[in-house]
């Protein structure tokens, strides 16, 4: 105890020193929670940028920490919304277990798929996870006895949380709800990009060949990450499905994967943390923009896009880095 | 630049916006597509929203005012349009909604309108089922079944053909229509010689065309929704020559619609459709409208089926805030709307059913002809006052 800390850390110091929990960190959960209690009547779009957060943080493990680029996320979130839903509307509405199911669901769709394409990488793949958001899409658009087809699932019955706290129409519940699937999510994935499986993701984002040289298998490891990642798209797209008790063919759509992606950009990708910045900033530019000009809106959210890629490449927490990395500098 | 616009958005809005202190203030939420695939049709729907206010603004109760709370769903996304109505209920907190271009939003908004106790009033979505999911849904577009069953009826009875094929969109309406029009035309003593379901993204007709070009049938029944991809269709349906062959094309109004119809150049006329709405019927009521729409929005812009639901929507709306003098009570509007009448509709006498609450309208059958060069929809025959047959064959339980 005695002895003076070495000057030069270890890289294992390193890697422990980040993964202890900083006091920033609490602060999306501080936000949360103040917005349930400041503002009781935004709570439904509140659920809804908090669901899209735990999409976006699925989607981050694989492509900001794995660097799988991907273009058929919303393929998982799908999956999840439709098993959830299907569920419902077939009598069994209790939720958390449905939750459970959708994320199964979700990582079974994973496994098979990322078992055949993750084989290939760069433009294949993305055009492979392309593939298979338009099959998943046109698969429910055809099985429309279960699915409802392009005229939405319907009849959803999701029973009071934990027999007690029923889906109320101002969304108290679903908020809270989501809010805590989303923190238990948030728990293990900063586990999982801490733990060595995380760091050797990493490796594999930033030099294949070498992860192959020292023995890992590379393929294997892909494989689990983009399924733990789908499962939890997967419970995504079944919070979406309970809380608004609807499911219709947009949510395994080309646009959804897109949006999804453009949201993490926007956050900063690979760093855990884009997601809680990102899909709350784009939900918010779009609601309040959609309100104050519904019918150019969209023009505005392009050019935010535009913007953001051109002068912001590490996006929204890039630029904070940038700034206090100025910062430093010039106190120095 | 972006800081200036805001600033214009939000004075715009403040003039748009009634505001009146002292006075009552009504409030509408209109969900409705101002972008994506529905934008069209949501700019057709809100014009006519914007020009009853204009002119009826004055037959308001001393001190009334109105509010329209606009909101954009972008499509068919009942998640987005639940939260939507979900929020114009609880912050907003709305006397009516109002619009629901889709069959899912719709679906998706009724139980929000059971418990909050919110007049909705459907200004398009044609599922026949939407009124039945709640007490606080009334409807004034139309349904599928309305047209597609007497289209069915009239072409085995009156134009003397015995063998047809159908070719709808796979999705809830085309599948509507396909039943519809089949039950109609077997009941009737027709035979069906085939049918084929067509994809709702970016169709390409001409091999289904084709098929049934090869399959020979006296007529053709056609739903594709209202659009651009009608004016496809008839492309295909002249570059394979099916008129030539003999082969006759029918359907719904879907299929014709006014606002397309100075895109379709060459389309073959004669082309026989059953719809509750056509803007060159001439009515003085329809005179009228379709004036004053080309005064306010030009002459090139004409209005459709989706304008004259909103007018009429806007019209019942009004109806009921001026019975009850501005003072709303959910379950007096709805009684109110049930049995509503009225004559001066552009299409005609229209009633909301005082049971179904949904819409009672003439169907009129017209032939696609060419007027003064103009491609026009001329209606030749009326059906009157036409219930949804569907609910004939689906009782309630």
């Amino acid at each position: 105890m005695a002895t003076s800390p070495p000057k030069v850390p270890s890289p294992v110091d390193i890697l422990l020193r980040r993964r202890r929990l900083r006091p920033i960190e609490t602060l999306p959960w501080a936000i949360a929670v103040a917005v349930y209690f400041a503002f009781p009547t935004y709570l439904p779009l509140g659920t809804e940028i908090l669901i899209m957060v735990l999409f976006a943080l699925s989607l981050d493990l694989i492509l900001g920490y794995a660097g799988i680029v991907t273009l058929g996320h919303a393929a998982f979130f799908g999956v999840g919304a439709y098993t959830a839903g299907i569920l419902a509307a077939n009598g069994w509405s209790e939720p958390t277990s449905g939750l459970v199911a959708a994320g199964l669901m979700a990582g079974i769709v994973g496994v098979v798929s990322g078992f055949i394409i993750l084989r290939t990488h760069g433009v294949t793949l993305l055009m492979l996870t392309l593939a298979v958001v338009f099959m998943l899409h046109e698969a429910a658009n055809k099985a429309g006895f279960i699915t409802g087809g392009a005229d939405g699932l319907q009849g959803m019955v999701v029973d009071p949380l934990f027999g007690a706290f029923r889906f109320d129409m101002f969304g108290r519940t679903a908020y809270l709800y989501a809010l805590a699937v989303l923190f238990l999510a948030w728990l293990f994935a900063r586990l999982l990009v801490h733990s060595p499986f995380g760091r050797s993701l990493t490796g594999i984002r930033e030099n294949v060949t070498r992860m192959h040289a020292i023995g890992s298998p590379v393929h294997r490891r892909l494989v689990a990450i983009y399924a733990i990642s789908a499962v939890l798209a997967g419970i995504a797209g079944g919070l979406l499905a309970q809380t608004t008790q609807a499911v219709a063919l947009t949510v395994v759509t080309f646009e959804r994967s897109g949006g999804i992606l453009v949201m993490l950009i926007l956050g900063g990708a690979g760093r855990l943390y884009g997601a809680f910045v990102g899909a709350p900033a784009f939900m918010l530019a779009q609601d309040t923009l959609a309100k104050s000009d519904p019918v150019y809106w969209l023009f505005w959210i392009g050019l935010m896009l535009v913007l953001v890629v051109m002068f912001a490449r590490g996006g929204i927490l890039g630029l904070v880095d940038a700034a206090l990395h100025l910062a430093r500098r010039l106190r120095r | 630049m972006k800081y200036w616009k805001s600033c214009l958005a939000a004075l715009l809005l403040l003039v748009a916006t009634p505001f009146a202190a002292s006075a009552q203030t009504v409030k509408v939420g209109l969900i409705l597509s101002y972008s994506g695939q529905g934008a069209s049709i949501g700019d057709l729907m809100d014009k006519a929203v914007k020009l009853y206010i204009k002119q009826h603004e004055k037959d308001l109760p001393a001190g009334v005012k109105l509010e329209i709370i606009r909101r954009d769903d972008t499509g068919p996304n009942p998640e987005v349009a639940r939260r939507l109505a979900q929020e114009l209920i609880t912050r907003e907190k709305v006397d009516f909604l109002a619009g629901l271009i889709y069959t899912p939003n719709a679906m998706a908004v009724a139980s929000l309108a059971t418990e909050a106790k919110v007049p909705t009033i459907v200004m398009n979505a044609g599922t026949s089922v939407i009124v039945r999911r709640s007490p606080y849904i009334a409807r004034v577009s139309f349904t599928m079944w309305q047209s597609a069953y007497p289209l069915g009826k009239w072409a085995a009875q009156q134009s003397g053909v015995k063998r047809a094929y159908t070719a709808v969109t796979d999705y809830g309406p085309g599948h509507d229509s396909e039943a519809a029009f089949t039950k109609a035309f077997t009941e009737s003593g027709g035979q069906m010689v085939g049918s084929v379901r067509m994809p709702l993204q970016n169709p390409d007709f001409i091999p289904f065309l084709q098929r049934v070009k090869d399959e020979k049938p006296d007529v053709l029944f056609v739903f594709v929704p209202a659009g651009k991809v009608a004016t496809a269709l008839m492309k295909a349906y002249n570059d394979l020559g099916l008129a030539q062959a003999g082969i006759k094309l029918i359907g719904q109004g879907d299929i014709v619609p006014d606002e397309e119809l100075p895109n379709m150049g060459d389309a073959p006329t004669g082309i026989v459709t059953v719809h509750h709405y056509s803007a060159s019927a001439d009515r003085p009521q329809n005179k009228a409208f379709v004036a004053a729409w080309k005064k306010e929005y030009g002459a090139d812009s004409t209005p459709s089926f989706y304008s004259v639901a909103s007018w009429d929507g806007m019209a019942a709306i009004f109806h009921t805030i001026k019975a009850q003098n501005g003072k709303l009570d959910a379950d007096k509007t709805m009684a109110l709307l049930k049995g509503w009448q009225n004559p001066d509709s552009p299409r005609g006498p229209i009633t909301i059913d005082k049971d179904t609450r949904d819409i009672i309208q003439n169907e009129y059958i017209r032939r696609l002809e060419r007027v003064n060069g103009k491609l026009t929809n001329v209606e030749f025959e009326t059906i009157p006052q036409v219930k949804d047959p569907w609910v004939q064959f689906n009782p309630p339980q």
